[in-house]
Order: structure tokens, then sequence, then C-alpha cells
């Protein structure tokens, strides 16, 4: 068979995403049709900005979600290797492919013989997956924290500012290695700060709840119970794993962890933590200045009822912002932790290690690693223009 | 003024130390002091023969009194090993037993030896820490100007044409982490593929002759991704002073809107990007680690890279402390510069 030119290679690509587009025109559709009604995620579809970076940001999602679920749209195996393709140029036909096997590789071989396409689209899962979640929670303990440090001032303030501060002068690949190693991983010392930085969820959904219905405590005692019933499970399964530091709720743990992704995912949501804080903390100390603060003050309301209730809806400007710019960051975090070869396995197709393994040819090779590296640049680049676009959005009014 | 200088200092020493036993910590876990043990003398030890040798040589004992020996507040150890031999922490090499120092510590000026280099650590940071520096200079003297200019450019007019356009630029570069970037600008100027072999795709002839073609890249490299960011603050500082009264009379009055911009903003629009470029230092940090390990250029980064990866406890505590004393004098520097510039801020 002949190798496949340029624009077939691109036609076929396309067609491959076929399901990403047909999700894309409909979800376009309906919010363009409904933007009236649906508040500032409505408004993004007013700035051409916006709507470029959402467009981005939705075809990485999508494509991760088509991907991992079902997979659709890869063409082989990201783990397989195939005789004769290594190093082998976009569009190269498979050696004697069988019946039903797709039989080009659509970006070229790497130099273990797999196919770039599929590795690329593969390690679109994991990212769109961490880096948002890993985002909420790293933005739970720093509101958690930031709240009362803004609001209360003082000793507090000092206390979590100097441990925020600490944090903050590691420089970020140091603490990466000394927290992502499988020697680490041994002692346990992920899973200690999972259960500590995972408890900020319940810790929060169980004030937001006291804070608000106090006063009706049949109504308060039932969600208090549930959210607590339903987080707290979540918790122990996710902190045990039966055979590690933390294995004494076997019983009813059903669900484990991978301890790679794991060990990512919570240094990931620790180095992004105490600059979520010092932004919640700036946010506040402006804040409670205003009138309304000082009139619910008077009215006699709890302080914690004024901080979630009060201040913290009157932030969510700045704060909605900034979490699509730190979803940026987190992906190129997990880019860094790919290409330095911690946490993951190392033939797992996440974008940073592809990106690594692509750089020892790329004078010779360079289709190995552009590819991943041209994917990891477009999301981040949508996320920018979306948070670019909502800002602009949200200083309209 | 004084006071507050040296308030800082002594947060940053409290910060340091903090920081360095949290290093320290992590890197004695046993885990990781038996890869240590195996590495350094024998892949197949046994689990006896690692605790030998983890004895033999002062690992084994309470951390604390290990972090003291460090800081130099605690006597070396001199253990006789269970092999006969008689270690010392102090015993520097060729020097007998007899006439060692009692203390040896960061505070005496030693900062240990590398397990990976088998070097003095104050060396191989000093060497080490004059190549990155060199990097540092070539990328500070490209990124500042490229980034006041174009921020200057973008926030005089806001959203005229050339705003906008170099707006999308600043978005595109804060968006390219810099092993995205630099992969991608070995493949255009350094590859086969295109033909254009413009540069080097590696620096490590830069450590002895720095040329235009072979440190170009790393350095712009690293430059692209924080002049975005200093571009668009830059941006936003110019374009905010743009809207104010002073700016306003000028221009009623005629004066040339050259001559406004030079003359009248660009002094008030600099006090905010100043602090941002300090800020940058830390954040170049982690850009030149990727970057040295991308051109395999051997700086401090490439050092953090091998220490770190062979658990060279020393090494890393030292590479930390440069860490950290560069974040927090960057930070001091720009909280004076700040006074200095602006008269209405004052730090008592």
């Amino acid at each position: 068979m002949e190798p496949l030119s340029w624009i077939e290679i691109i036609g076929r690509i396309l067609v491959q995403l076929a399901p990403v587009w047909i999700s894309l025109a409909v979800i376009f559709a309906c919010s363009i049709r409904f933007k009236r009604r649906l508040g500032l995620y409505g408004r993004i579809f007013d700035s051409r900005i916006g709507m470029i970076g959402f467009g981005i940001v939705m075809f990485w999602t999508l494509t991760g979600f088509f991907s991992s679920a079902f997979d659709m749209i890869a063409t082989h195996d990201p783990l397989a290797q195939f005789s004769g393709m290594k190093n082998k140029l976009p569009g190269t036909p498979l050696n004697n492919a069988e019946a039903g096997e797709y039989a080009y590789f659509l970006l070229g071989g790497d130099n273990l013989a797999r196919d770039v396409f599929s590795r690329v689209i593969h390690g679109s899962g994991v990212v769109v997956l961490i880096a948002p979640l890993a985002t909420v929670f790293a933005f739970l303990a720093g509101i958690t924290l930031g709240l009362p440090a803004g609001y209360y001032g003082r000793r507090l303030d000092t206390g979590i500012s100097f441990v925020a501060n600490l944090i903050l002068a590691f420089p970020v690949i140091l603490l990466f290695y000394l927290l992502v190693n499988p020697g680490i991983r041994q002692t346990g010392v992920p899973q200690y700060m999972s259960m500590f930085l995972f408890a900020f969820p319940i810790v929060f959904a169980a004030v937001l709840i006291q804070s608000r219905y106090h006063t009706d405590p049949v109504k308060r005692n039932l969600l208090m119970f549930s959210s607590l019933a339903i987080l707290g499970y979540a918790y122990i399964n996710v902190i045990n794993t039966p055979g590690t530091a933390i294995s004494f709720l076997n019983a009813i743990d059903i669900f484990d962890p991978d301890p790679g992704i794991l060990n990512v995912f919570v240094s990931v949501v620790f180095v992004n933590a105490p600059t979520v804080f010092r932004i919640v903390r700036g946010l506040v100390m402006d804040i409670k200045t205003r009138d309304y603060v000082a009139a619910a003050q008077t009215r006699g309301e709890g302080s914690w009822y004024i901080m979630l209730w009060e201040i913290l809806p009157n932030a969510r400007g700045p704060l909605i912002v900034d979490f699509c710019l730190r979803i940026g960051y987190t992906t190129i975090l997990l880019g860094t932790l790919g290409f330095f070869g911690l946490g993951l396995s190392p033939e797992d197709p996440n974008w940073g290690a592809t990106i690594n393994d692509g750089r020892k040819l790329i004078s010779i090779y360079p289709h190995p690693a552009l590819p991943p590296a041209i994917s990891l640049l477009s999301l981040v680049l949508g996320l920018n223009l979306l948070a670019d676009g909502l800002r602009e959005e949200s200083l309209k009014d | 003024m004084i006071s507050f200088i040296l308030r800082r200092l002594g947060v940053m020493a409290l910060t340091a130390a903090c920081l360095t036993f949290v290093v320290f910590f992590l890197t004695n876990l046993s885990p990781l002091l038996t890869n240590l043990a195996k590495t350094q003398a024998d892949m197949r030890m046994s689990d006896a023969q690692v605790e030998r040798w983890l004895g033999n040589r002062g690992y084994d004992r309470n951390i604390f009194v290990k972090y003291g020996e460090w800081v130099g507040v605690v006597p070396g150890y001199v253990i006789e090993g269970a092999d006969g031999v008689i270690r010392a922490r102090c015993q520097m090499p060729g020097q007998a037993i007899e006439d060692i120092a009692k203390y040896c510590g960061v505070l005496q000026g030693y900062w240990g030896r590398s397990t990976r280099f088998q070097e003095g650590v104050g060396d191989i940071i000093q060497t080490r820490l004059g190549l990155t520096g060199i990097l540092m200079f070539w990328v500070m003297i490209v990124m500042v100007p490229a980034a006041l200019i174009l921020g200057v450019l973008a926030g005089m007019r806001e959203s005229s044409k050339l705003d906008r356009s170099l707006s999308t630029f600043a978005i595109g570069t804060t968006a390219t982490p810099e092993y995205v970037s630099g992969v991608i600008l070995i493949a255009l100027f350094a590859s086969t593929a295109t033909g254009l072999k413009w540069f080097k795709g590696t620096a490590t002839s830069a450590m002895e002759n720095p040329t235009f073609e072979n440190f170009f890249l790393p350095v712009i490299t690293i430059a692209l991704y924080g002049t975005g960011y200093i571009a668009r603050m830059t941006r936003a500082s110019m374009a905010e002073v743009m809207t104010t009264q002073y700016i306003r009379t000028a221009r009623l009055k005629g004066v040339a809107f050259h001559s406004i911009v030079i003359g009248h903003a660009l002094r008030n629009a600099l006090i905010a990007p100043f602090t941002v470029i300090m800020l940058q230092f830390p954040w170049l940090l982690n850009g030149v680690v990727i970057v040295e390990k991308i051109f395999n250029y051997k700086g401090v980064g490439w050092a953090l890279v091998e220490a770190a990866s062979n658990n060279d406890i020393e090494l890393l505590l030292g590479i930390s402390v440069v860490g950290v004393v560069l974040v927090l004098l960057t930070q001091l520097i720009s909280d004076i510069g700040y006074v200095y510039l602006n008269p209405r801020i004052s730090v008592s």
C-alpha cells in the first residue's frame, strides 16, 4: 500500500474525531440558542475569545471522554508495538494489517513502534480528568483556610501564611522529586497527605450546612447526615488501601486509586493550594470592609455565615477566572511530572512523558514529539483564552 | 526601614531552616536510604548488609542529631564501624583522624559531600551556579526589554489592533511551558526534518564557550514563557496610567503622543512590572531546570535533577538553600524597590 499524503492524513484524522465534532456542534447549538438563560456560562458565547477558548477546552474534554470511556477515536492500542513501524513517518501503512485493524499509523510511529496518534488521544484522558479535579481540591483547601485567615487576621493569618509561603518557597521540581517517587509511596507519606488534603471538602461541606441551616435543626440534620455519609464513604475509599500504611477499614473499602496517580494527584493539589489560599485571603481582606458585611455583623450573623454566604459569593468573579487559569497551570505541572518521568508508569501515554521520549531523537524524527507538545499547548491556550473571555464578560457589569 | 529588613531576614532564616528540615526528613526516609546504600555500594546487598553500611556511616541515627550535624550545632560523628574502619563526618580527604574539627556544618562553612559526584557540595554549587548565572543573565537581557516594549506598545492604545495582536501573542507564550517550546524550537530550527540548521539543539559546548549558535535556543526557550506574563502586567498597568487625569491634561494641552508615553506615563507604568520581574526569578529557576535537561547544559538545574534522582542528600540540601535564598531575597528586593519607586507606600 502507498503511504498517505498530508491531505489524506488530515482528512482521516478529522473522520476519526467525528464523535467529538458531533457533540461539539450539539453543545454549541444548544448553548447559543439558550445563552440568555444560562448566566455567566451563556455570556462566554458573547465574546469571540471566550468562545474559541471554550471550543478548544471542550474539544479535549470530549476527546478524553470518548477515548477513555468508550475506547473510540484512537486507531490502535496505545501500548501495542507493531513490527517494522519504528520511527515511521506519518501516514505509513501497517505491514500486512489484519482484517478489522486500522491500516495506517496516521501520525507515524515512535521509537518503540507504537502509534503516535493513539498515544496522544489516550494521553488526553488522564489530563482532562485529573487537572480539573486536582484544581477543585486545591480550591476547597485554599478557600477553607483562606476565609478564616483573611477574616480573622492576627495570629491565625500569620501562622497559615507562614506555612503557605514555606511551600511556595520550594522550587516546584524539587518538591515533585521529593514527593513523587516509589520510595515515598512505600512509607505512606502520599496517603497521609491525602488524608489531610481530602478532609477539606468534608469540613467545607459541614461548615457550609451548619452555618446556613443551624436555625432549622431538622433540615440541618438531614442534609448534614446525608452529605457527610456520602463524602465520608468516598473519603475512606480513597485513602484506605489494603496492604499499605493506611489499611484499617478494608471491610467497606471497594475502590482503590492507583498509587501512582494518587501520588501525582496529591502533590499537584499540595503545590496549588497555597497560591489559592493567598488569592482567597487577599479577596476576603478586601471584601470584609464592605457595607453589606458590616450589615450582616450588625444583624448578629455568625462569622462562618458571613464568610461563606456573604463574602465568598461576592468573590466568585476573580475566583472563577483563576480557576480556569489554574487548570491550565495544573496541566503544565502534570506535563512536567511526566517529562521528568515521575509518578505514572514509564509506558503510560501521558503527554509529558511522550514529549520526553520523543525529544531524544528530535533532530532526526520530530514527528513523535510534536503532536503531544502541540496538544498540551492548545489545551492550556484554550483554558487561558476561556479565562480571558470570562474576565472580560464579568467586568462588564 | 532597617527593622523591616532585619525582620524579613529573620523570617528568611526561619523559612530556610524549616525548608531544609523538610528536605532532610523526606530524603532520610528508610526506603530512600536503602536505595542510596544499594546504588553507592552494591545493588545486590542483603538487608543486613544495607543496615551495616548505613550504620557505619551514621545514617541510622536520630534525624534531629543528623540535622544538627549538618547545620553545625551538634558535633560531627566519629564511628568505628562493624568493619573496623573509623569514619568521621568532619574528616576531609587526606586528613588524619586525630586532627579533625569537632563541628562541621553549614555554620562552619562546610556544606557536606555529594554522594553522586564524590566532591564537596560547596564546590559543585559554586561551579554550577556560575554556569546557571550566565544563562539567567542572558535570559534577563532578552526577556525584560522585550516584555516591557511589548507591554507598553500594547497598553498605550487600549483595544487597538496592535493591542489585540500583542495580547494574543502574550497569551500564547504563557500557555507554552518550556518543555513544549524547547521541543518545538529544536524541531523547527535545529533538525534535519525542516532543513533549517540555524542553531544547535544542545548547549553542552556553551558551558565553555557560549556563542549565538549554541546559546540562543535555551535562552529564548526560558525567556518566551516569562515574556508573555510580564508583558501582560505591563500592559495592564500602562493602560491604567493612560486613563488618569494628568495624561488627559497633557493630551488636551497638545503634548505630542510619543512624549506623553515616554515622558509622562512610562515611569508610573513601570512600578507594577518591576515587582513582577523580581518575582519571576523563582519561576525562572523552574524553567532553568527543564531547559538545562533538554539542552544538556550542566548548571544548577541539571545538578538538582541528578541529585534528586540519586537521593544525594547533602547536595539536595545545598541546592534547596540556594533556591530558598533566591526566592526570599527577590521578594525582599521587590518590596524595597517598590517603596523607592512609589513614594506613597511606606513599609513601617
